[in-house]
């Protein structure tokens, strides 16, 4: 670029011929003045979101390297590739390429174990993305269009992942693609035609992997890679959201500008991100399809299980049961699934494999609406909540974080009965135990856990750091010395907004509606804590002043009394 | 200590005002990092950086060399070590150059917080009112409000225009007619191992002894994995006396040699595990249990139907065959299955 010498380097910057072409041409400086110094807020947790993308481009790069010698054909042929066991053996040409990129292609097994563990990474990244974004009420106006998009992003990505894990055509695979099948067949009236239609024939046909093939490399990536553009464009255009601190309020933005100091750190984090997943793929097998050996209805393989993020379905669809008997009886009871009029309802695979989904998608793509609606809170927040400051919210994010859990472990429950020798009939009920009690309990403890971090919050904010210091006084009473918190470590505790229900206003016209919303909103907020207020602190000072407080600091008391020109920080 | 704004007492009334606020005392005086401050330490994290890149380079190399000095020769050995002389050098490489980057801007690029206010994104009054104004223009300039021929032809159009992108997707299979009701079993086809077909005589059928079984001639058939998706059957031997009487069933088994469907009546998995002790049949997917001695009816597990059972008896020459195909449609529920 420019050697320029003289004093006025960013214009002779732009006055570098090739600088100068792109700038006549697509106006690089104008975008430069607007972007490079934009500022992020910079947070642990905002990583999430970055490694959902930049696995994401993993993907791509050994995705790509894999389709350039993948046969996306269900057509059959002779295997006489390097892997011994199989030689001879009939199998899909599919099954055959995958072998051949693991045994004959230099880097073809360590490309497709980066694959593989990278579209784990995937959607793990996602889902702890959005527990994050959830927890912190992140969601919140003018980001509940964002949270839609990211839902979308997220059950692409499930999409993504299963279309791709068929595509081996391996015996575990085709299991899988089995069982999406049986789930199909159970669909009230249009199943056996929407199983036809997809398999174009009868199961397994000779066209599913050729159509899995198109959704997995073209489809559903251009479906990701759109919705995640829009997904940046609306992070750029809200800026990020920040946690609360010193410094932050609801109109601005604390942070580190892109260039050079965020471009760096993400971009190195990319690296980071990328470097981790090859040393992993390079040392921990993953999928190893030779073991199983290509589709055959028939044989099966004892542990089969779908990789980790299908587990909620697998495992819905292992404790729902076929019949609701009770304990003593030997099966038997009330069925679940029912004959009537000459057709088959089957609500034992309809109701966990596809309602108990589509209304946990549902919840997801409505409960910011939702949540808005029971607050009435409809002002922009771009400062996050603290988890613990919203102790209801916080225990829905956990409690459905425990029935995914326990759903998830149920598809794992041949596993563990294997491998600790217990009974499967056992831990089958405790399954189904657990994922009934389990979500409400843990909204419980977790709706308790953060009110009691609220009061440490409050204590801390009130009286200050215990220092340890034992002081006696001349009447010879004891206490302990408390230390005051700076204002600016006061500030992240006391910042946060006094929550109030919703109330219906005093003209008596209440429509039903309204007398819900204000019953949810009272439930919504019933327990709650308020933030300490200047007035509190004094009020502690001058009750404690001779006692634990007694050497709190000027300055700590001037930043009290100062509350006449604070900032309206999230009011509107 | 307990005061009294702990608990559920706190909401102000309607009309008081709430409590006042501590001021947000602004953004912490900047911390400045040793590598600020000390050349000697700015040194230092430099060199680092440079270690860590030259680490990067490193791995490349590995990577360049293993590629050509670890051929794959069809040994598992010989994959394992080119793998990890690969992934090693490659995760070096890639890992290195993520790890320099973040230390070089964590110690030596400027780590001023900054600030930006965030600015409105609705759109101002007068915006909002210029836009709609816009819009009204373009609205009544294309008269598309006025000309409610061309509006009504154009909606009708676009109305019919989805049916043929739907249509065109009509062949994506045929339609199910009663494909899924029959398989290849009928009275006379003889039960044969899964999958070199040898047939099976009576007497090959120990007591707890289990035969994964194929309708003869399904390797010859037109869709051979179709049809063994279906077809796919075990043949147990179970002791006279375990079995559950079944009027309806006499004469379906051949002394005491049971044939049921594998695929499961739940979503399609083979039942594949046989526990003689119990005589119980295990799907692995989702561990619905079904009692052979039982004719196979449901004691644990999602699934609700029994497996169907295969009527067989004995042909001429001694081999096991099939009196019929199964009464009803083996494997998972379908709507019109009845």
């Amino acid at each position: 670029m420019s050697t320029s010498t003289n004093e006025s380097r960013h214009t002779t910057l732009f006055d570098n011929k090739v600088v100068d072409y792109v700038d006549d041409r697509v106006g690089t400086s104008k975008i430069v003045r607007t972007f490079a110094r934009k500022i992020f807020p910079d947070h642990w947790s905002f990583m999430l979101g970055e490694m959902a993308l930049y696995t994401f481009v993993i993907l791509l790069v050994t995705g790509t390297f894999l389709t350039l010698w993948y046969v996306p054909s269900m057509g059959l042929t002779t295997y006489e590739g390097s892997y011994a066991p199989l030689y001879g053996q009939q199998m899909s040409h599919a099954y055959v390429s995958t072998l051949d990129i693991s045994f004959d292609v230099r880097g073809g097994l360590l490309m497709r174990q980066i694959h593989h563990w990278a579209a784990l990474l995937f959607v793990a990244s996602i889902m702890a993305h959005m527990a994050r974004v959830f927890v912190t009420g992140a969601f919140r106006k003018p980001r509940e269009m964002n949270w839609v998009f990211g839902a979308v992003l997220a059950i692409l990505a499930l999409a993504e992942g299963f279309t791709g894990y068929s595509l081996p055509d391996d015996l575990l695979s085709g299991n899988g693609l089995r069982i999406i099948q049986g789930v199909l067949l159970a669909i009230p009236v249009v199943g056996s035609y929407l199983s036809f239609f997809l398999f174009g024939g009868e199961f397994p046909g000779e066209v599913i992997i050729p159509r899995l093939f198109i959704a997995h490399v073209l489809l559903v990536p251009a479906a990701l890679l759109a919705t995640i553009a829009v997904h940046l464009a609306l992070v750029v255009l809200h800026k990020h959201t920040q946690f609360p601190g010193p410094g932050r309020t609801n109109n601005n933005v604390v942070g580190y500008p892109v260039y050079p100091v965020y471009a760096a750190k993400a971009g190195g984090f990319f690296f980071i991100v990328f470097g981790i997943v090859v040393l992993i793929a390079a040392f921990v097998t993953i999928n190893p399809i030779w073991n199983y050996g290509p589709y055959d209805p028939s044989p099966i393989s004892a542990g089969t299980q779908p990789d980790w993020y299908i587990w909620f379905v697998d495992g819905a669809l292992r404790l729902w049961p076929g019949w609701i008997g009770w304990p003593g009886m030997d099966g038997g009871g009330i069925p679940t699934e029912l004959t009537f009029l000459g057709v088959t309802l089957s609500l034992n695979i309809i109701l966990p494999g596809m309602v108990l989904p589509g209304l946990m998608i549902g919840a997801l793509f409505t409960y910011p609406f939702i949540e808005q609606w029971v607050t009435g809170d409809t002002r922009e927040h771009h400062i996050l909540d603290r988890p613990r400051n919203a102790p209801t919210r916080t225990g829905f994010g956990v409690a459905a974080l425990v029935f995914y859990l326990v759903t998830s472990l149920a598809a794992t429950n041949d596993i563990i009965a294997t491998h600790f020798a217990m009974s499967i009939n056992d831990l089958t009920y405790t399954f189904r135990t657990l994922a009934i009690i389990g979500p409400p309990l843990a909204f419980w403890v977790t709706k308790r856990v953060c009110m009691g971090l609220q009061r440490r919050d409050r204590e801390l904010a009130l009286h200050g750091r215990e220092s340890g210091r034992i002081v006696r006084t001349a009447d010879g009473e004891y206490f302990e010395v408390h230390e005051p918190l700076a204002p600016a470590e006061r500030w992240t505790l006391v910042q946060h907004e006094e929550v109030r229900p919703v109330e219906l206003d005093s003209s008596g016209k209440h429509t039903p509606v309204d007398k819900v919303r204000a019953k949810l909103s009272s439930w919504f907020f019933e327990d709650r804590i308020a933030p300490v207020t200047p007035h509190e602190l004094e009020a502690a000072h001058h009750e404690g002043g001779q006692e634990g407080e007694a050497i709190s600091s000027h300055e700590s008391r001037s930043a009290i009394t100062g509350s006449g020109t604070q900032e309206p920080a999230g009011q509107q | 200590m307990r005061d009294e704004h702990v608990g559920t007492d706190v909401a102000a009334p309607e009309g008081q005002n709430l409590p006042d606020r501590f001021a947000n005392p602004g953004v912490p005086a900047h911390r400045f990092r040793t590598t600020d401050t000390d050349t000697r330490a700015a040194k230092r994290a430099e060199r680092q950086v440079a270690v860590i890149f030259a680490l990067s380079a490193l791995g490349s190399l590995l990577f360049i060399i293993s590629y050509f000095a670890f051929p794959l020769e069809g040994t598992f050995s010989s994959i394992q070590r080119s793998t990890w002389t690969l992934g090693l050098g490659l995760g070096l490489a890639i890992l290195a150059i993520g790890v320099g980057v973040v230390h070089w801007a964590r110690t030596l690029m400027p780590d001023h917080e900054q600030i930006e206010q965030r600015h409105d994104i609705r759109g101002t009054e007068e915006d909002r009112t210029e836009a709609a104004a816009i819009l009204q223009d373009g609205f009544e300039e294309s008269g598309i409000g006025r000309r409610s021929l061309i509006r009504n032809s154009l909606i009708g159009a676009g109305a019919l225009l989805p049916i043929p992108a739907v249509l065109s997707l009509g062949d994506l299979g045929p339609r199910p007619g009663d494909a899924l009701t029959h398989t290849l079993w009928r009275n006379g086809v003889r039960l044969t191992r899964d999958p070199d077909e040898l047939p099976i005589r009576a007497q090959d059928v120990t007591m707890g002894s289990v035969f994964h079984v194929i309708p003869e001639g399904l390797n010859e058939s037109e869709h051979p994995l179709e049809e063994k998706a279906k077809a796919a059957v075990l043949l147990i031997r179970l002791e006279p006396g375990d079995v559950e009487d079944l009027p309806e069933r006499e004469g379906w088994d051949v002394d005491g040699i049971y044939a049921y469907s594998k695929i499961c009546t739940h979503v399609g998995c083979p039942v594949a595990l046989y526990e003689q002790r119990t005589h119980h049949l295990l799907c692995p997917c989702h561990q619905s249990t079904f009692d052979v001695a039982q004719h196979c009816r449901v004691v644990f597990g999602p699934a609700k139907r029994p497996l169907p059972q295969l009527p067989i008896s004995v042909d001429e020459e001694g081999y096991l065959v099939a009196t019929s195909d199964f009464p009803e449609p083996p494997g998972p529920s379908f709507w019109e299955r009845g």
